[in-house]
């Protein structure tokens, strides 16, 4: 009998580890964590001040990259729920969901951001005014595509009805978008893919793709522990199952000897 | 409170907001991978 070879249990634990890290997550989340801090230090420190934002500015980068992580995410939701109605494979109605619960708290950030900015600029945190009457639907929209994901029912019929959901919800998202110039309000127009034209350069552009570029990295992060995370829910769910299955039968006593009906 | 501190108050509990779901949410996730690990044989979890 020989020894084991010095590396081989380290691979094993590569292959199968306790958790649902990988050397592609450690890479993302290592650039994800550099990514954030550098973000920190030119967003709070070395980005100056806006000449017409002023200081507030600072909010705006955690403010757009957050909505287009959270509109990047819906759409892979779409996408996904697309294909899991054309294929019915579990990887698509798990990447689907994975990606909608990511993208509902980036969601709620964008909110968040946005009120802290709308009462430094507006003198107001909330007006119901359309671009924030049409976000608020958005997000309550994919809350309940989570919430229809929680109800005890067969993965498929599951999958069935949030692939729909998930397709209808999607609409929203340019309704939201082009709020701004379809009906007079407070918020201004979109800058992003919009008309406005931002006007940034130096370090305060940098600064807008070092956290757009930030977040993304972190989303990918995000979304490959969350579909892991999924995946091994529903192997424990089947285990589960199949246990109590098993439970069952032992209980009718051995092989052959249970009551008949 | 916030505005005790004017502009940089708001702009303080933005990113501390930000930054702090976002590490709870990560934690969680990865709390979360960790505990179903130990309930999902091996075979069933080789991540690429």
């Amino acid at each position: 009998m020989t020894a084991p070879a010095p590396g081989s249990q380290l691979a094993a634990t590569r292959v199968a580890p306790n958790s649902t890290g990988s050397t592609a997550t450690r890479v993302l989340g290592t650039a994800s964590l550099a990514g954030l801090a550098a973000l920190a230090v030119f967003g709070l420190a070395i980005s100056p001040s806006d000449a017409k934002l002023g200081e507030t500015i600072r909010i705006l980068y955690m403010h757009v990259p957050t909505v287009s992580v959270a509109y990047l995410a819906f759409v892979l939701t779409a996408v996904a729920s697309a294909i899991y109605l054309w294929k019915r494979t579990e990887f698509w109605d798990l990447l689907a969901a994975s990606s909608a619960e990511i993208g509902v708290v980036f969601f709620g950030l964008t909110i968040f951001n946005g009120m802290m900015w709308g009462k430094t600029t507006w003198g107001t945190y909330w007006e119901w005014e359309p671009r924030l009457v049409t976000t608020t639907v958005l997000f309550i929209t994919y809350i309940g595509y989570l919430v229809v994901r929680t109800i005890p029912t067969e993965p498929r019929t599951r999958g069935t009805i949030s692939a729909v959901i998930g397709l209808m919800a999607v609409v929203n998202i340019p309704i939201t978008h082009k709020a701004v110039d379809w009906w007079r309000g407070l918020h201004q127009s979109g800058t992003v893919l919009g008309k406005v034209d931002p006007d940034m350069k130096g370090s305060q552009l940098f600064t807008t793709y070092l956290g757009l570029t930030t977040f993304l990295v972190l989303f990918a992060w995000l979304l490959i522990h969350r579909f892991r995370v999924a995946f091994l829910a529903e192997r424990a769910a089947e285990r589960g199952l199949q246990g109590a299955i098993a439970e069952r039968r032992a209980e009718g006593g051995p092989a052959g000897g249970g009551t008949r009906p | 409170m916030i505005l005790a501190f004017g502009v940089w108050g708001y702009i303080t509990v933005a990113w501390v907001v930000t930054f702090s779901v976002l590490g709870l949410y990560s934690a969680w996730i990865l709390r979360r991978g960790r505990e179903l690990s130990r309930d999902v044989p091996e075979d069933q979890r080789r991540w690429m």
